[in-house]
């Protein structure tokens, strides 16, 4: 599946221009690793690579349950001019990305930003859309969860769908 | 570049609406302000230095003694997180008039205030605002009692510099009894694992001080070659009584890190001082800008400090 999803986020991309690639942390970051080894392997030799905490610019702070750990941004790139692709795991409402692009914004102008994400679920809250998907969810519950599980991280790749905890 | 995955932050939470001292605190609530700092700092490399984290929130500065670089780190710190920020200072304002602390700072708190950074004279002072107020409260040094964010500030800079705290041994030196820096460093680096080693004249370092689990000693030259942090406080001249210090020349002489005791020290020896310095009399001027010194690197981390101090109890705030 991620191959596939690759395989598009590769049509959308020459690979003799140089981008940037930028995910959300925690898992966005990990998928970003992985697309980013994966493109390279396909002869893509100008990849710049950050990683995005967007913990600051989140407007719904106080739902989110325990008081969440800020991490670090590192965009030692300049992602001026350049297109961007930003990568998440899973899409739902929209305000995730909402804030990576506030974030963004603070840190330069890009050619153009896109969206990548491994699970598009539905249910967004803005106007935001995806421009490569993995694997689009419909009718999942509000109140259920879509957990990504990757081998980096969880120690296995999987996805499933759970009543939220 | 390439970047690594990091695994996922452990699972630390932080609940408290104030911070009033760091003997309150766990070993791991340090930690976890320690490393919200860290992200904290990166905020401050950016071309545009601000996070809309604090957005609509205000952070009143009410300072009843004299203060420039907790006052400014303050302001600078709520600025960078997008909180408005209003400064409140005894002089010229109805404390003069007789206004007590506790009416003052409900005034301030019915124009609809988020946050109070508060330094005042007694010892205790925050801590009773913070039972008066349903705003958060942040102590930013009350008598000799506590100032808890230079405290962490310090464990900060000690923390960047040697990758660790525990099991290194820190000196403290000189006005240790009037000395609030003192106590909050004593009680964060005892917590996190350090040796502290308090060294002074016995007028200015009672063995009380023992109970807390410090070493106290008053021969400097007897440890000065054994520590890896020499932290050195500030003479305070208008807090000291005479008959506790008997002269500026003798302290120096005795206790005093001059280029003489400086050559002693352990080669990677980190010098650090509160500030304000008394150049020549606690700390001789080319050691406090000599390449040792972690002074100045104390004054950037107290910002990234702040800020995650504010954002953490504002945090807890919403909750709560």
């Amino acid at each position: 599946m991620v191959e596939h999803w690759v395989d598009r986020i590769a049509a959308g991309f020459p690979s003799r221009e140089p981008f940037n690639l930028v995910g959300i942390r925690t898992r966005g970051e990990v998928l970003a690793e992985r697309i980013t080894h994966l493109l390279r392997s396909r002869g893509y030799g100008q990849i710049g690579r950050g990683v995005l905490d967007i913990t600051l610019y989140r407007d719904d702070l106080s739902e989110i349950g325990p008081r969440p750990m800020v991490r670090p941004t590192r965009l030692d790139i300049s992602i001026n001019g350049k297109p961007l692709l930003l990568v998440d795991d899973v899409l739902f409402t929209g305000r995730s990305v909402r804030s990576a692009l506030d974030a963004l914004a603070d840190f330069g102008r890009p050619g153009a930003i896109r969206l990548a994400v491994l699970v598009d679920r539905g249910g967004r809250e803005l106007p935001i859309q995806p421009d490569f998907v993995g694997l689009t969810l419909t009718d999942v519950p509000r109140d259920h969860r879509v957990n990504v599980r990757l081998k980096e991280t969880d120690g296995k790749d999987e996805i499933s769908v759970e009543p939220r905890a | 570049m390439t970047v690594v995955a990091q695994p996922p932050p452990p699972a630390a939470r932080w609940t408290r609406k104030h911070l009033l001292s760091l003997e309150d605190l766990s070993a791991d609530e340090i930690r976890f302000i320690l490393d919200t700092a860290d992200s904290f700092k990166e905020v401050s490399t950016r071309s545009i230095k601000k996070v809309p984290a604090l957005r609509g929130r205000v952070m009143v500065n009410a300072f009843f003694e004299d203060s420039t670089r907790t006052r400014t780190s303050f302001s600078l710190a709520a600025s960078r997180l997008s909180a408005d920020i209003i400064d409140f200072s005894e002089k010229g304002s109805s404390v003069s008039k007789g206004e007590t602390l506790i009416d003052t700072a409900r005034n301030i708190e019915a124009m609809g205030v988020d946050i109070i950074v508060i330094r005042h004279p007694a010892a205790g002072a925050a801590e009773l605002l913070s039972r008066t107020v349903s705003c958060s409260v942040v102590n930013a040094g009350d008598g000799a009692h506590e100032h808890p964010t230079q405290g962490l500030l310090d464990l900060y800079t000690i923390r960047e510099r040697f990758g660790k705290i525990a099991g290194l041994r820190v000196a403290i030196v000189g006005d240790i009894i009037n000395s609030r820096v003192a106590r909050s460093n004593l009680w964060g680096l005892t917590k996190l694992g350090a040796e502290v080693i308090l060294v002074g004249p016995p007028t200015l370092v009672p063995r009380a001080f023992e109970k807390l689990g410090a070493q106290v000693v008053h021969d400097f030259d007897s440890v000065i070659g054994t520590v890896d942090v020499v932290n050195m406080l500030r003479i305070q001249f208008e807090r000291i009584k005479s008959s506790q210090f008997p002269s500026v020349r003798e302290f120096t002489r005795f206790f005093g890190l001059t280029s003489d005791r400086f050559l002693k020290c352990k080669p990677d020896v980190f010098v650090m001082h509160p500030g304000p310095m008394n150049r020549g009399l606690e700390i001789s001027s080319h050691i406090a800008d000599g390449p040792q010194s972690g002074i100045l690197t104390q004054v950037t981390n107290g910002l990234a400090v702040r800020m995650g101090v504010l954002f953490l109890v504002t945090q807890a705030q919403q909750a709560g």
